[in-house]
């Protein structure tokens, strides 16, 4: 998504050759990765027989898909419910994330490396595997097609990665920072507000925004847990996959309304989350 | 008034033992120097005082209060760290105004405070930019600013100057002794650096590997070393050890034979040694002279000239002596020179490596910094060197 940014080589001052063929190699690969989302787009503004036609870059755009999207299902009763399920669900990992990952940081013991490990382990289990007790959790609790239980299950699935990276942020700064900050009487509350996430704030603002965007893109707990309700962007676009059969100039339409607004978060953002993932390399 | 008093102190990191058993008294207003080599212990200590870690045995008192169980905003004290530890994101006045902020002093009253101790500091024109925008020596001060606004009764700095060049070194140096002066204040200070070791404490406290080698002032650990580690360790160049043999024990001292077979006679008391006693003699770079008719003798091996003196590397068997010599002395490398040296300024230590105790006291070794400054007024403090 941001990667034809950060691969050009601007930094480097060496040999013009090496620097071309590091450009053009930045260039391929941001290309290719960026393929799929440029024919999606194209094939959005196509008509259903364009898109099944032979590939081409060549046609007449239309919005023809875009308003039967448009007039088929309210693209913003999901997009709200993305929007409230993704931040939700990131604040409330970084509201549990940021006490854990301070006493991992400042607070080790002989077991925080083994904490983390193990937390970071549960990650590598497909989730289908917890889909049934959860399913039936949720069904039993009353939080099946529910925000709230979106929220809970991707604040859940986050958290791992949100304490690992806030654990490293806050790793890295300076430990007399904060001692300084004792010695002038501060709390660890204080400690934390005045001085810790301001000094860290680039780490943390790249840490949420990976949970967002991670939230944003999830499908299978959304699929599987809500069905109209609560149901967000990633259900509309496979609801363009159902029952009649594929219509690819629709789903395209769909996937892009659906993947726009972080699209453009994401865009906006690059620069803090850049420095924010390299923090700890620059430092 | 602020006293401390630390009471077999120990720490534990783990199962091992960094600090073994510290008993120290620091009086009203003496600025106390903690010495030693790396890894000794010395942070541990200061960090310890100041609360930042806890003692594992012993007590910390100040102002005769048991301070083990009270935070480090409550002990009374600051402290400067050696990284200076600044808030890289407040301005030289947040930063300064940190500890009244958290404390919820009324913005006018803190501007005062800060104004106050800015002056002093010549700070007053740097007081809206950030840390990075100063230079070594600035963010230094700033970091004593912060700790002067808190009022603290002792100042805590742990090698606060070890960062900045030599030059500076020198001008910051002189500036805290005429900080201690003017702020009243007991100060604890740790250093690697002799030169501000000696200049600037009433008290020097050696370390090392976590236990109290000597304290004194620095012209009694210099002129009476307790044992061979502090008389190694005080004094620049360091001093010279010959391993000797010995003759007689007599009420002027013990005789020794010196390397090259000459007798001397040190004016130490030998009552308590050995017959057989393996001994150690001691003798400062600045204690040897170069004389014809001198008792040891020994090849040039490398000669430094500073101008106003010559330091001579002179192999005298397997050892190499360091002699601090008259600035034009006329000899070369690979030159054999004979030197000789006063007796009684000799040292002796015994096999433990304790000194042997010198029959007369050097009549400089209870000089205080106190007597200094009165004998020199009206000179600038930290100048006398
Ligand atoms: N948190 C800790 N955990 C384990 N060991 C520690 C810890 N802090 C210090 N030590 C050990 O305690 C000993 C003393 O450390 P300290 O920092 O007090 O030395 P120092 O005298 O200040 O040295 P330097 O002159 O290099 O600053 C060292 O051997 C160090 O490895
Ligand atoms: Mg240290």
């Amino acid at each position: 998504m941001t990667t034809h940014r950060n691969s050009a080589p601007a930094h480097t001052r060496s040999l013009p050759v090496r620097q071309l063929v590091l450009t053009l190699l930045g260039w391929s690969i941001a290309l290719i990765i960026f393929f799929p989302i440029l024919w999606m787009v194209l094939t959005g503004f196509k008509t259903e027989t364009a898109a099944i036609a032979d590939p081409s870059f060549l046609f007449s755009p239309t919005l023809e898909s875009y308003q039967e999207v448009q007039a088929r299902s309210g693209y913003a009763r999901f997009a709200l419910n993305s929007i409230a399920v993704a931040f939700g669900s990131t604040f409330l990992a970084l509201l549990i994330a940021i006490p854990s990952a301070y006493a991992m940081a400042f607070l080790p013991t002989k077991r925080t490396k083994g904490t983390l490990l193990w937390m970071l382990s549960t990650k590598m289990l497909p989730p289908v595997g917890v889909l049934v007790p959860i399913y039936l959790i949720f069904r039993d609790v009353g939080l099946l097609d529910t925000r709230t239980g979106l929220i809970i299950i991707y604040t859940l699935m986050n958290l791992p990665i949100v304490v690992w990276m806030l654990y490293t942020f806050f790793k890295d700064m300076p430990k007399d920072i904060l001692e300084a900050g004792r010695m002038d009487g501060a709390s660890t509350l204080q400690e934390v507000f005045f001085l810790l996430l301001p000094l860290t704030l680039p780490g943390i603002a790249s840490t949420g925004l990976l949970s967002v965007i991670l939230s944003w893109n999830e499908a299978f707990w959304s699929l599987n847990l809500t069905s109209s309700k609560a149901a967000p962007l990633t259900a509309y676009i496979a609801s363009f996959s159902s029952p009649e059969g594929l219509f690819w100039a629709k789903l395209s339409a769909a996937s892009t309304m659906a993947i726009a607004p972080i699209l453009i978060l994401g865009w906006m953002t690059q620069k803090q989350m850049v420095r924010g993932l390299t923090f700890g390399a620059v430092k | 008034m602020a006293t401390l008093q630390l009471k077999n102190i120990t720490k534990q990191f783990g199962d091992t033992k960094v600090i073994k058993g510290i008993d120290l008294d620091v009086n009203d207003r003496e600025f106390v120097v903690f010495v030693g080599p790396s890894g000794c212990g010395k942070s541990t200590l200061m960090r310890m005082i100041a609360g930042l870690e806890s003692a594992s045995d012993g007590d910390i008192l100040i102002d005769g209060k048991r301070m083990n169980e009270v935070g480090p905003a409550d002990r009374g004290l600051a402290m400067v760290f050696q990284s200076y530890a600044l808030y890289p994101h407040m301005t030289v006045e947040g930063n300064m105004g940190f500890s009244m902020r958290l404390a919820g002093v009324p913005k006018e009253e803190r501007r005062a405070k800060v104004l106050e101790a800015a002056k002093i500091l010549q700070l007053e024109p740097l007081l809206d930019r950030k840390p990075k925008a100063l230079s070594g020596g600035q963010r230094q001060r700033v970091a004593i600013g912060r700790a002067i606004v808190r009022n603290p009764s002792i100042f805590l700095f742990d090698e606060p100057l070890s960062n900045l060049d030599a030059a500076l070194r020198v001008q910051m140096r002189i500036e805290l002794a005429r900080l201690h002066e003017e702020l009243d204040a007991t100060m604890i200070y740790v250093t690697h650096d002799q030169i501000e070791a000696m200049t600037m404490a009433d008290k020097i406290v050696v370390l090392h590997d976590g236990v109290v080698e000597q304290v004194g002032s620095p012209m009694a650990l210099y002129h009476h070393p307790r044992n061979r580690f502090v008389a190694g360790f005080i004094g620049s160049p360091k001093m010279n050890f010959f391993t000797v043999e010995q003759q007689s024990i007599g009420d002027d001292g013990v005789t020794v034979r010196l390397p090259g077979g000459r007798p001397c006679t040190i004016p130490v008391a030998g009552e308590q040694l050995a017959s057989d006693e393996a001994l150690e003699l001691g003798i400062r770079p600045e204690h040897l002279q170069l004389d014809e008719n001198g008792p040891l003798s020994g090849q040039i091996k490398v000669l430094e000239r500073l101008g106003g003196q010559t330091s001579l590397y002179v192999q005298m068997g397997e050892l190499l002596i360091t002699i601090m010599a008259d600035g034009d002395v006329a000899y070369r490398v690979n030159d054999t020179v004979q030197f000789s040296f006063a007796a009684e300024r000799a040292h002796l230590f015994d096999a433990q490596g304790l000194a042997l105790e010198s029959l007369s006291q050097h009549p400089l070794a209870s000089l205080t910094r106190q007597d200094n400054r009165a004998a020199t007024e009206p000179a600038a403090p930290g100048a006398q060197v």
